[in-house]
């Protein structure tokens, strides 16, 4: 039996590959086909053959379970793709380098003369109680005056079609290496359709992060010592922090093994003795960066690292205090960023948002609870939000009490349903909610991914991605449908 | 290669190898005793100072009967020598290394820990217990034989090659010292038959019975096991032997002259030792001086090589290193005395 596209329910959803009228969008014309020929079964088998993959290759991530500690899981990957065309990813493209260049540049204005908020776009309150801003790195110019070099943005499609920006990761955003490995499974297991289908390829990334760190380094007379600062073993995005550094030939450095000396330069220790690190791509959270600065209790980072970075000694990727933009409240400026540094309208628009810290839209989101997804500004993971249609009425009480104790700490958004991509379910195609993750690299030239992660839901209806919470990925297709 | 890296590589060689030769020790005792008659069998609390954990084995308040030693010394989590906390720190170790280490190394020693904890009833159990501790010593043979067939000879190879030869020298000097001057009270005319017997077990104890027999062309003698396990310059397990590995493993490192020169010293009082002519305090001396000297080996070598966190200017504000934490539960001189 094939496969039968018409019962494949996709009730008032966008979905990626199943058009309006029951038929493949250009972008999934040959997938579709493929999968068609198959029946549930021949497609389970190559589901299984990319699970024993994964478990061969060694593709985990790391979840913190009370009993047993931090358990190395294997990476969940549906083996059904999302595919873009090439031409929708262009544009997608344009908007996130704009988006990129904005924020930088809005950064860079937060820390030195804060012309967007003396000219009136924002009030500086929210500068001041944002929790990543950091006032130590005010007046310090950053190599190319950038501060979010690595940005993952979330991308999610409404059920009129619209791309929308849901936040912007730029602390340490994870997830690249997801994005590298289920390409490296998605060719094993589907190695027909690359054959046919022109899939742009996605390997590039850890050759553009290499060069853009690279980029950085304060000394250009020699070929830059360029390293991965990983918290250890047991953080969730070890297995990224490794791979990463496999990729681009680099040490992958705990805290420990570097040391600020009294030149302010950096040193990493090795048996060939103290050997000077040019560029640190550093996946520690500000707070733990340098005790010296930051939280005293930290064993993770290096003492005197924030006094190298500020006298230009040693490049920090990213910048410390990148994280102000990262702030959901200041995402709801993002549009009139752009507009301000760059003259330009908004590409790729933000989800609509109340701003909780304005009593009139408070008041309207208090009013509205039941409707609205209200989400912490410092949050990630879609730890310790209310889906305001899922929640019962006791869940929306609690919620109003803290959100009328700290209106700042929110913002509420409605809820966007999420497109859906078709997932293998018990030996059956079923929507899941999917979202996507690019990451731009932005140093001398701004690069993005082709694609990026596509993390899905795997539970029936549910909008929940994150991977800590039982969501799973896919590989994300840009496919040139011209040639 | 980063400090932290090979002094990870280092300790995953020594606790691989500490665990094999506690297998070993213990797979021998219990042979002996089944030969030795009841009342001169020395019992098991020797085995216990072998392991230099004798504090935290009082600590237990047990009878100190067989079943309590084995228990302890193979499956006990809370001394830091047993074989599970041996293989335990080893995974710890290898857990940083996945980079560097044979995947099949790595899959190995973790589905072994696994069968070892579900299966440590086995050992406690006499009938059962050969089994087990057969499977320890050829599991990590296997590792041993898999690091060395398949990693880049690169300063990771030479760290495991360091940890290894270490600390089989220690084990080694150990087993010798233990049976030497603690098994058994002093020679006597009605224990000479056992004599042998006991000898034998020694060299059994380091799969060294038919590779003395090739060598030595002789019956089983004191003073010719005492040569063989301490200096013979064929035998892997011989403490000499292990030295001269060190050493030309150490050799083309950088800055090695300081740990060469102690290395040398070891080398050279074990070379000179006055093998026949000592008696039994005499050769519990000599062990002792060349634990010792294998010690300093150690401390020279984490004083240059491995993370200190100090850089010259500064001090660093950070915690212990591994080594500082890992020397306090290693069988140095101090645990013993």
């Amino acid at each position: 039996m094939k496969t039968d596209w018409t019962s494949y329910p996709s009730p008032g959803f966008h979905d990626e590959l199943v058009g309006p009228g029951g038929g493949a969008r250009a972008a999934g014309r040959q997938l579709m086909r493929y999968l068609t020929d198959m029946d549930g079964d021949e497609i389970a088998v190559r589901q299984q053959a990319a699970e024993i993959a994964i478990k061969a290759m060694g593709i985990t991530f790391t979840v913190y379970h009370e009993q047993d500690g931090s358990i190395d899981r294997a990476w969940p990957l549906d083996i059904i793709p999302r595919t873009i065309s090439r031409k929708e990813w262009q544009k997608i493209e344009a908007g996130l380098v704009q988006r990129a260049a904005a924020l930088n540049l809005f950064i860079n204005d937060v820390y030195h003369e804060q012309k967007f908020i003396k000219d009136g776009l924002m009030p500086s309150s929210i500068i001041s109680t944002s929790k990543n801003f950091r006032s130590v790195v005010r007046g310090i110019k950053p190599p190319l005056g950038t501060w979010a070099h690595i940005c993952g943005s979330d991308l999610i499609r409404d059920k009129d079609g619209t791309v929308y920006v849901l936040e912007d990761n730029l602390r340490v955003p994870s997830g690249v290496s997801y994005m590298l490995e289920n390409r490296q499974v998605i060719k094993r297991v589907f190695p027909e359709l690359f054959e046919s289908a022109a899939i742009l390829p996605v390997d590039d990334y850890p050759s553009q992060l290499y060069d853009m760190l690279s980029a950085l380094s304060p000394r250009k007379e020699t070929r830059p010592e360029v390293v991965v600062l990983t918290p250890g073993i047991y953080n969730s995005a070890y297995f990224e922090h490794a791979y990463l550094a496999r990729q681009m030939g680099c040490e992958l450095v705990e805290g420990r093994d570097l040391a600020v000396d009294s030149d302010d330069v950096v040193y990493m220790q090795t048996v060939r003795g103290w050997e000077r690190v040019d560029v640190i791509y550093r996946r520690i959270d500000d707070d733990f960066l340098d005790p010296e600065v930051f939280r005293k209790d930290s064993s993770l980072g290096v003492p005197g690292l924030m006094r190298a970075w500020a006298a230009g000694k040693v490049a920090l990727a990213n910048a410390p205090g990148a994280g102000v933009a990262d702030d959901k409240l200041v995402y709801t400026y993002v549009p009139d960023m752009i507009r301000y540094y760059l003259g330009e309208d908004a590409i790729l628009p933000n989800v609509p948002s109340w701003r909780c810290g304005e009593a009139k839209q408070l008041e309207h989101v208090l009013g509205n609870l039941d409707q609205l997804v209200v989400k912490p500004v410092d949050g990630s993971g879609g730890y310790g939000m209310l889906m305001g249609p899922m929640s019962t009425r006791a869940e929306r009480g609690k919620f109003a009490d803290s959100l009328k104790a700290d209106p700042r700490s929110f913002i509420a958004q409605p809820v966007v349903t999420l497109s859906t991509v078709p997932t293998l379910v018990n030996d059956r195609l079923e929507p899941r909610h999917v979202d996507l993750r690019p990451f731009i690299l932005s140093g001398p030239q701004t690069a993005v991914t082709t694609g990026g992660l596509t993390r899905v839901a795997l539970r029936k209806g549910s909008l929940v991605v994150n991977s800590s919470q039982g969501g799973g990925s896919k590989d994300t297709w840009v496919v040139d449908t011209d040639s | 290669m980063l400090a932290r890296v090979v002094e990870n590589v280092y300790w995953l060689s020594r606790y691989l190898e500490r665990a094999e030769n506690t297998a070993r020790i213990i797979g021998v005792n219990t042979n002996l005793l089944l030969d030795l008659p009841g009342g001169i069998a020395p019992g098991w609390l020797p085995l216990v100072d072998i392991s230099g954990n004798r504090a935290e084995f009082d600590a237990k308040g047990t009878k100190g009967e067989e079943r309590d030693v084995v228990q302890f010394l193979i499956a006990d989590r809370q001394n830091p020598g047993s074989i599970c906390s041996s293989l335990h720190s080893a995974r710890e170790n290898a857990r940083t290394l996945r980079e560097i280490l044979p995947t099949e190394a790595w899959e190995l020693l973790n589905e072994f820990i696994g069968d070892c904890t579900r299966n440590v009833d086995g050992a406690i159990n006499k009938r059962t217990r050969f089994d087990f501790l057969k499977r320890i010593v050829i599991t990590l043979q296997t590792i041993a034989g898999m690091l060395d067939g398949t990693m880049n000879r690169n300063d990771a190879h030479t760290f495991s090659l360091l940890g290894r030869n270490l600390e089989r020298a220690d084990m080694t000097s150990r087993i010798v010292d233990v049976r030497s001057a603690q098994l058994l009270p002093a020679e006597t005319p009605e224990l000479r038959p056992f004599e042998t017997v006991q000898w034998m077990s020694v060299l059994k104890s380091l799969s060294g019975y038919q590779m003395y027999r090739l060598k030595m062309r002789t019956r089983v003698k004191r003073t010719e096991v005492l040569q063989f396990l301490l200096r013979d310059d064929e035998f892997p397990r011989s403490c000499q032997f292990c030295l001269k590995q060190l050493e030309s493993a150490l050799t083309p490192l950088p800055r090695s002259e300081s740990v060469l020169e102690v290395l040398e010293g070891a080398a050279r009082f074990v070379q000179r030792a006055p093998l026949a002519t000592l008696d039994q305090p005499g050769l519990h001396e000599l062990i002792d001086d060349i634990q010792l000297r294998i010690s300093n080996v150690h401390s020279r070598l984490a004083e240059i090589y491995f993370p200190s966190g100090e850089i010259s200017g500064v001090q660093r504000m950070t915690g212990q290193s591994q080594s500082q934490r890992q020397t306090s539960l290693s069988f140095g001189a101090s645990a013993k005395s």
